[in-house]
């Protein structure tokens, strides 16, 4: 669910997204489709890639961000969509700060 | 994901009006439903209920995985009225996560230190809504009491749809109220939308316990978009 009443278009990533695409970056938009135990950021949550690498949003608060954003890269490439799934250990959930353990189902996928 | 289903889905959300991306898991395609087009059969049940709920999530429906990735816009709450009803209601309804607004040109009412942490506007609901217009995502509730001050915004919540419109006042003072929102060229049908008295009927006595059932009744009517169960329950 948007968290605020108006968009906050400069850090809400599908509005970064659109942008990108209208720039004529290649783009790839991370989505989190399911979530097991406590997972960092909710069921929706997007982080959305262009094909150097950047990045906008968050689909775990930190502890997989790197893995989706070079597979990210790849699929750009190819065009073919993927499911990844991950589990957040708990070593590295406390180093980045999180009380999770949880595990987490990304859907990439190009956009167009 | 589909450029042009990207480019709808934005426009949409900036417009503060909810849509649903449905993706099939299997070969990756993607729609963007809006709030009120018809979509057949099982998915269309779940979608409905996506829509009520706000919440993301998988569903299987007629045979296929699909992922619905709800947008809903935050729901604002307008109060017209800064009386200590709204005192009460202005912290629960930020917990219970409404961006609460308040409306009274009566400048001893509407004062910031009354109302510390809330947005508040010591005007007119004619010149406040002009700028900020309600819309379906917004719930008002008119406590002032006062007919020049209730009327207007009660009349706009309805012409703007929103989803939730509560007044407060006896039976007897509502009864006045309606022939007044007549007058003004509302219809019957839309002034049976008025939750009136206002608040759920949960007995409530102070002006915090009101504040408790109006919440309460904001929430039931947010819930229940779109569903057979728009119940009416109403006190205060």
């Amino acid at each position: 669910m948007d968290n605020t009443a108006a968009l906050d278009e400069a850090r809400d990533p599908l509005i970064i997204a659109e942008n990108w695409m209208k720039d004529g970056k290649d783009v790839a938009i991370a989505t989190v489709v399911e979530t097991w135990g406590s997972a960092p950021r909710p069921v929706g949550s997007h982080l959305v890639i262009d094909a150097d690498g950047n990045f906008h949003g968050s689909v775990s608060g930190g502890c997989v961000e790197g893995a989706v954003v070079s597979e990210a890269v790849d699929i750009i490439g190819s065009g073919k969509a993927k499911m990844l799934e991950f589990g957040v250990a708990d070593e590295t959930a406390w180093q980045v700060g999180l009380s999770c353990g949880g595990r987490i189902q990304v859907y990439v996928e190009r956009l167009g | 994901m589909d450029p042009y289903a990207l480019k709808t889905l934005n426009a949409e959300r900036r417009a503060r009006r909810a849509a649903i991306l449905v993706t099939d898991l299997a070969d990756g395609r993607d729609r963007v439903v809006k709030e009120g087009d018809a979509v057949a059969g099982a998915l269309g049940e779940v979608i409905a209920k996506a829509f009520r709920s706000g919440s993301s999530g998988s569903v299987e429906a007629d045979g296929r995985n699909f992922f619905l990735n709800v947008h809903v816009p935050r729901p604002r709450l307008v109060v017209v009225g800064a009386v200590h009803i709204s005192q009460a209601l202005a912290p629960m309804a930020r917990i219970a996560g409404y961006d609460m607004e308040i409306i009274d040109p009566r400048t001893a009412f509407a004062t910031g230190d009354r109302f510390p942490d809330v947005a508040l506007s010591a005007e007119w609901p004619e010149d406040v809504l002009k700028r900020q217009p309600l819309d379906g995502y917004t719930a008002l509730a008119a406590v002032t009491h006062d007919p020049k001050i209730d009327d207007f915004a009660l009349k706009a919540a309805l012409d703007a749809g929103c989803f939730y419109v509560g007044a407060l006042g006896s039976r007897k003072t509502h009864a006045k109220r309606v022939e007044r929102l007549l007058a003004l060229g509302a219809t019957t049908e839309a002034i049976e939308r008025i939750h009136a008295p206002i608040g759920l009927n949960i007995g409530a006595a102070s002006p915090a316990e009101i504040a408790v059932a109006v919440l309460a009744q904001v929430i039931l009517a947010l819930r229940s978009r779109g569903s057979e169960r728009n119940a009416k329950g109403e006190a205060a």
